[in-house]
């Protein structure tokens, strides 16, 4: 049965909340307005005031006030419009949040979830379209995911609302209309996916391709595509940015023996960048039989027109491109 | 010696309320006696640890709180045990006041074993029950106190915060979210303003363009207090208490005090104020001094009492020196202890591929 990505995190939400009387939901129009991308529409009216809390436009405010409240034992679903605005708040998220439990030596948990949309959404420009993955995922004591399929969002919220540690959760507005197909055990209300745990969207031997959110509708678009041209990709969906699941992907290189990562953020200091050192640093190295790839967003600011703003993230053809240099050894001297 | 005393109270100053606290107060022979031990543990813990600092034993960051004692000793004999405080990186006192012993802030400073946070948080991340730090960044915890009074009115359970923040921090714009929020949804938060004069080494004066930092919360009633008075502290306290837990919201009470330390240890403090203006503090407005004259002249209490008070306190404190001193640092295990309540990370990533750390849970997980 079909269900928007929209729909399974508000079912994720809604069955917490209804399991739990310590969530809550506090952000920017959560309540009344039904949430500004429509995740929280109905559970005002379902779960009133008290549990779903619309705040000022004052993001270090209450991103604070959600901590707080997490310190003293409540669990907040903090929701930040768009992540682009987290920024005005990342003192609390990195400093509060994320450092707090150890600084306390255990004794003060932070049983918090920050969650909204993340990345570039369509014809925003350059302050509202951009991918903190990379960003977050830097941080120790913080666990960061980027759901890409309905099964994903809703399973992998739930992960995070019942997790007892600060999780970023960094879904993409692009994704919350697009319908996916969802198991019986998926809709049911026990369903949860492990953090850290990455998925293989598709098996193949040829290539492994790494990616997530919707770097991964770009990667199995490419998968298709290849597929066509007798090139199997394995493609492996990570779900979680921190913890990552290396050990997925070192598997997949024993047998692909090839690497392209795909992902939506900037090139330097990138998830891509990441997952390319941990394979420097591992065994992983002497399988690749070429130089693994980055496919990323260009190393711009987001442009408004719908001509650049299209050259400024990976599409399928890219991905192919890079697949076929890696796979045909035509990597020359390139500068980067 | 008399069993009780009345005393009159430095007229409060008032913003949007009609009626203050009291302006007298009856304080018994044993509250001032317990009063006097609370001020007399605060000083002697800060002596020691300037010590320790030029000892080069504490490291990094100390800001002391000698010459504040009154505020922190007066709200916390108003409180009770259901109310929290956060506080900023000037914590040591309200730390042993929430029920941390000495040792666990002289141990906790000197990155030992028996520190309150084993050594891992430091002269600026002390926690204990119902106390949220020991906030480093300056103005950070306005807010989360607003969310620790969030989660008490949230539960019903009757509970108010005190959340601390200095004059420096007064002009942070995060405190105007916190009071924002905290008065649209009736928090139980009582936002207290440590007036000390300065903000590092920025004057009052050349920080704020108005210093009624009790008048600038706007529409958040606010109290201007003798934070010298150690019962102004303990009266303004119960009628804050009592404010906020009649469902009435919030309320900014500004203390009026005075550091008498630079900053932090780095600071000698004589470079934007003259040693003639910290010494007439001393001499005139000294919380400790002052309220021992006063419980001695309406004979609450005799200075013998008051000596042996004096000795009782250097013995602990001294003890607890010299043991925060000799206890040895936690284990290497612990660098990569209680990272996570729940971690899932198949190993801690050390300085190089490898040198891989395992995670440990070191508090006892509930």
């Amino acid at each position: 049965k079909p269900v928007t990505v929209r729909d399974a995190l508000n079912q994720a939400i809604d069955e917490e909340m209804e399991k739990d009387e310590r969530v809550f939901v506090m952000g920017e129009e959560v309540a009344q307005y039904d949430g500004a991308y429509k995740v929280t529409r109905g559970l005002w009216k379902k779960y009133g005031d008290k549990r779903v809390i619309d705040t000022p436009i004052t993001e270090a405010g209450f991103a604070g006030i959600a901590v707080g409240a997490a310190f003293a034992g409540l669990k907040p679903i903090c929701e930040f419009m768009t992540f682009n605005f987290s920024m005005q708040a990342i003192d609390h998220v990195i400093n509060s949040a994320a450092k707090t439990y150890y600084m306390s030596a255990g004794t003060v948990p932070v049983p918090i979830v920050f969650r909204g949309p993340n990345g570039a959404a369509a014809g925003v420009a350059a302050q509202h379209s951009q991918c903190f993955g990379a960003w977050y995922s830097h941080c120790p004591g913080l666990k960061v995911l980027m759901p890409y399929s309905s099964e994903d969002a809703k399973g992998l919220l739930k992960a995070a609302i019942r997790d007892p540690d600060p999780v970023v959760v960094l879904e993409d507005e692009i994704l919350y209309g697009i319908p996916f197909p969802m198991s019986d055990e998926a809709l049911s209300s026990d369903f949860v996916l492990p953090i850290g745990k990455a998925k293989i969207e598709r098996p193949g031997q040829h290539i492994t391709l790494v990616c997530a959110g919707r770097g991964t509708d770009t990667a199995l678009q490419a998968a298709n595509e290849l597929a066509g041209q007798g090139i199997e990709c394995e493609v492996i969906n990570l779900r979680s940015i921190r913890p990552l699941d290396f050990q997925t992907i070192a598997q997949s290189i024993a047998k692909t023996h090839h690497l392209v990562t795909v992902e939506q953020g900037w090139p330097q200091s990138g998830i891509g960048a990441e997952i390319c050192a941990r394979v420097m640093e591992s065994p992983s190295f002497f399988e690749l039989d070429a130089p693994a790839w980055r496919v990323t967003g260009a190393d711009v600011p987001m442009p408004y027109a719908r001509a650049l703003e299209a050259l400024a993230l990976p599409r399928a053809n890219d991905v192919v491109a890079a697949v076929s240099a890696v796979l045909g050894n035509k990597i020359d001297a390139v500068q980067n | 010696t008399k069993s009780e005393a009345k005393f009159e109270i430095k007229p409060y100053k008032l913003h949007k309320l009609d009626k203050g606290p009291a302006l007298s107060t009856t304080l018994t022979s044993e509250d001032a006696l317990k009063l006097y031990e609370h001020l007399a543990v605060l000083r002697r813990i800060e002596t020691a640890s300037g010590n320790l600092y030029k000892e080069k034993i504490i490291r990094g960051f100390c800001h002391l709180y000698s010459g504040q004692e009154a505020v922190a000793v007066g709200m916390r004999a108003a409180m009770r045990d259901v109310d929290s405080v956060i506080t900023a990186y000037r914590c040591h006192g309200w730390t042993h006041l929430m029920g941390v012993s000495v040792l666990g802030v002289l141990s906790e400073l000197t990155g030992r074993r028996t520190g309150c946070s084993r050594g891992k948080g430091g002269s600026m991340h002390l926690y204990g029950k119902n106390f949220y730090g020991g906030n480093g960044i300056v103005g950070a915890q306005a807010p989360l106190g607003a969310g620790v009074a969030f989660a008490h009115k949230y539960r019903g359970d009757g509970g108010v915060t005190f959340t601390l923040y200095g004059d420096g921090a007064a002009n942070q714009g995060q405190l105007f979210e916190a009071y924002n929020m905290a008065k649209l949804w009736d928090l139980p938060c009582v936002f207290v303003c440590e007036n000390n004069g300065y903000g590092m080494g920025t004057s009052v004066d050349r920080s704020s363009a108005s210093t009624d930092y009790y008048s600038r919360g706007d529409y958040v009633p606010g109290i201007w207090v003798d934070g010298m008075d150690v019962l102004a502290s303990r009266e303004a306290t119960r009628y804050a208490i009592e404010y906020c837990t009649s469902g009435k919201g919030p309320l900014v009470m500004e203390m009026e005090t005075y550091r008498y330390s630079g900053h932090s240890m780095s600071d000698p403090g004589t470079s934007y104020r003259t040693r003639d203006e910290v010494q007439e503090v001393r001499q005139t407005r000294d919380p400790i001094t002052s309220f021992k004259e006063k419980i001695i002249s309406n004979e609450l209490v005799t200075p013998d009492q008051l000596k042996e008070i004096d000795a009782k306190v250097r013995k602990e404190v001294d003890e607890a020196t010299k043991q925060s001193k000799s206890e040895p640092e936690v284990g290497i295990e612990e660098l990569s202890g209680d990272i996570y309540y729940n971690n899932l990370e198949p190993y801690i990533r050390g300085i190089h591929p490898n040198a891989p750390l395992e995670h440990v849970n070191v508090m006892p997980r509930n």
